[in-house]
């Protein structure tokens, strides 16, 4: 004990029966799996293969990813700032903000969707002008509203109030005493929102906002309904010209997979970049987690000691 | 005699039925470290707070070099002043906190340049060159580009003080600067503490540490109940309490 070689424990491990007997269960299910996916003719990989580059397919792919960066950005930006509405001290903006946040959120998507379509049923002509006054400007509806910017309107406006709300649990994360500090520093309100606390509630906001993106990307499936050829309606177009439906299906479904599965990847490196400073570990990577997962059979390994940070105080002044 | 830094009159402070301040009045002068003691509870964090508009008074009147805090006086009538005449005026007073409050998403450097650039509007090379000599001065230049989770809390409070001194203030308020610290940790603050004093800085200090009080101070309060119980040099103060309530509390927290 005196002069220390400290020895590791050698023990042997817990033996995990549960889990091989778990993995046999799931092999023999996965290989019925492929084998109904293999052996069954009427899935038709012949016409999945033949379609799945098809300039229709490519087009609504690219169709769909459009809509969900516009409608996401439309989204997360109205959401912060109805969030910061919603909590600023104002009872006029605040009562706003939870009007439309009450709103958008209380009435289902595809019925916004559909009105927004159908807004020239509703006012023919769109204008500018001085409140029950002269007009400057006029558009008619049909003409303004066109199905994308219908699609915009719709996902958009009702991402916002989803946002809104993501966003303001993420301000309210963030210590009162960082806004103190910021404050007695002679920052104003909206100068201490933007470089003090949204940064750090960015760590809070970002997996649901994640979650959103990813959300919304399938979404937009809905809008196949105003006629927008995005990656659904194309399939559609397809199959109700050959009667293929299920292989196109499967084509549609195939890509909002590869879409989804990317931005999971990509939500993994945003979050590690609002994490610096704050976490004393990042989050792991897509890769870090899959090798975890795959290669810690047993008992989790045994991390590193994280290095202490209290102990290398201040001798020097 | 010049004008006092700080002048409170008769100010009360209540949250909700609790009374917390009950007629405060007091001058601290330029140059002076003024101290404020009492048990948790006395109002003396309330008062420091109210100093720099972070709490809102209920009566009385509290100026800062000459001008109100929080209102403008006009032919005899108060006037709410907008946010951002009350972020001009907070500019001119650095606080230091009890939990430091460091913006955690900023290196040390970073958390001092901040305000200068986006509230002075200073250029960064000008502020940059400050924000280092003070982090030297606090004895951390070797920490400059480390996260504040990664510092001690002795060196996060001394990068704290740096950030407050970086708006060149006339007035610095700490609100228990070393309370949150662990012992060991203590001085390193208290010497940067001393040294700000030694360079003329204007303190007010609310702290447990009766030492530096005796020390540093050139004088100090002693609250109760949100009233002051007794003033005057640290030094006959902490020595010949006049009042049985000080009497009582220094007996508990002097060795």
């Amino acid at each position: 004990m005196s002069s220390g070689e400290v020895s590791p424990i050698k023990a042997v491990p817990l033996p995990h029966p549960g889990r091989w007997l778990t993995v046999a269960a799931m092999l023999v299910l996965a290989a019925m799996f492929v084998n109904a996916l293999v052996s069954n003719p009427l899935f038709q990989w012949g016409v999945v293969g033949q379609y799945f580059t098809s300039e229709t397919i490519l087009k609504g792919v690219g169709q769909t990813l459009y809509l969900t960066l516009v409608a996401m950005v439309v989204g997360i930006v109205l959401g912060v700032i109805l969030a910061v509405m919603r909590l600023s001290p104002s009872p006029v903006l605040s009562t706003i903000s939870w009007v439309y946040i009450w709103f958008f959120r209380g009435t289902p998507v595809l019925v916004q969707l559909i009105f927004w379509f159908n807004l020239a049923a509703l006012f023919p002509e769109l204008s500018i002008g001085v409140p029950f006054g002269p007009t400057f400007f006029s558009v008619e509806t049909n003409a303004a509203i066109t199905p994308f910017i219908a699609a915009i309107l719709g996902l958009g406006l009702n991402e916002a109030a989803y946002m809104a709300e993501i966003s303001r649990a993420g301000i309210q994360s963030v210590n009162d005493g960082q806004v103190e500090a910021a404050h007695a520093l002679g920052m104003r309100r909206l100068l201490t929102m933007r470089r003090i606390v949204l940064p750090q509630a960015m760590r809070v906001i970002i997996p649901p906002a994640g979650n959103e993106t990813i959300g919304m990307l399938k979404t937009t499936s809905l809008v196949s309904i105003v006629t927008l050829a995005e990656l659904l309606y194309s399939a559609q177009s397809i199959y109700s010209r050959t009667f293929q439906t299920i292989p196109l299906l499967i084509v549609a479904s195939l890509w909002y997979l590869l879409m989804t599965s990317v931005l999971t990847v990509g939500q993994y490196y945003i979050e590690r970049h609002f994490a610096k400073g704050n976490a004393r570990t990042m989050p792991m990577t897509a890769w870090q987690r899959l090798r975890r997962n795959f290669f810690t059979f047993h008992s989790p390994r045994p991390q590193a000691p994280a290095p202490s940070v209290t102990s290398s105080s201040g001798g020097i002044r | 005699m010049t004008a006092p830094m700080v002048k409170s009159e008769q100010v009360h402070k209540s949250f909700g039925h609790l009374k917390v301040l009950n007629g405060i009045e007091l001058e601290v002068s330029v140059g002076e470290v003024f101290c404020l003691v009492g048990p948790s509870g006395s109002g003396k964090s309330t008062f420091l707070r109210c100093i720099n508009h972070l709490e809102r008074i209920d009566a009385g009147r509290l100026s800062v070099d000459g001008e109100l805090i929080g209102y403008r006086e006009h032919g005899g009538k108060l006037y709410e002043l907008h946010e951002k005449d009350v972020a001009r005026k907070r500019r001119e007073i650095g606080m230091v906190f009890q939990s430091f409050n460091l913006f955690p998403h900023m290196t040390a450097l970073a958390n001092i340049m901040e305000a200068p650039i986006r509230v002075k509007r200073e250029s960064a090379a000008v502020v940059r060159e400050r924000a280092e000599r003070l982090l030297d001065r606090v004895g951390l230049t070797h920490k400059a580009d480390v996260y504040p989770n990664r510092l001690s809390g002795g060196q996060q409070q001394r990068v704290a003080i740096a950030r407050a001194l970086a708006m060149e203030p006339k007035l610095m308020l700490f609100d228990e600067p070393t309370s949150a610290l662990d012992p060991e940790l203590v001085g390193e603050v208290l010497d940067v503490m001393r040294q700000l004093a030694d360079d003329g800085m204007t303190m007010i200090v609310v702290t447990h540490e009766m030492g530096f009080a005796r020390e540093v101070g050139d004088n100090l309060v002693f609250m109760d109940g949100g009233v002051i119980i007794e003033s005057g040099h640290p030094r006959d103060v902490l020595a010949k309490p006049q009042h049985e309530r000080t009497k009582s509390f220094l007996s508990k927290v002097l060795m």
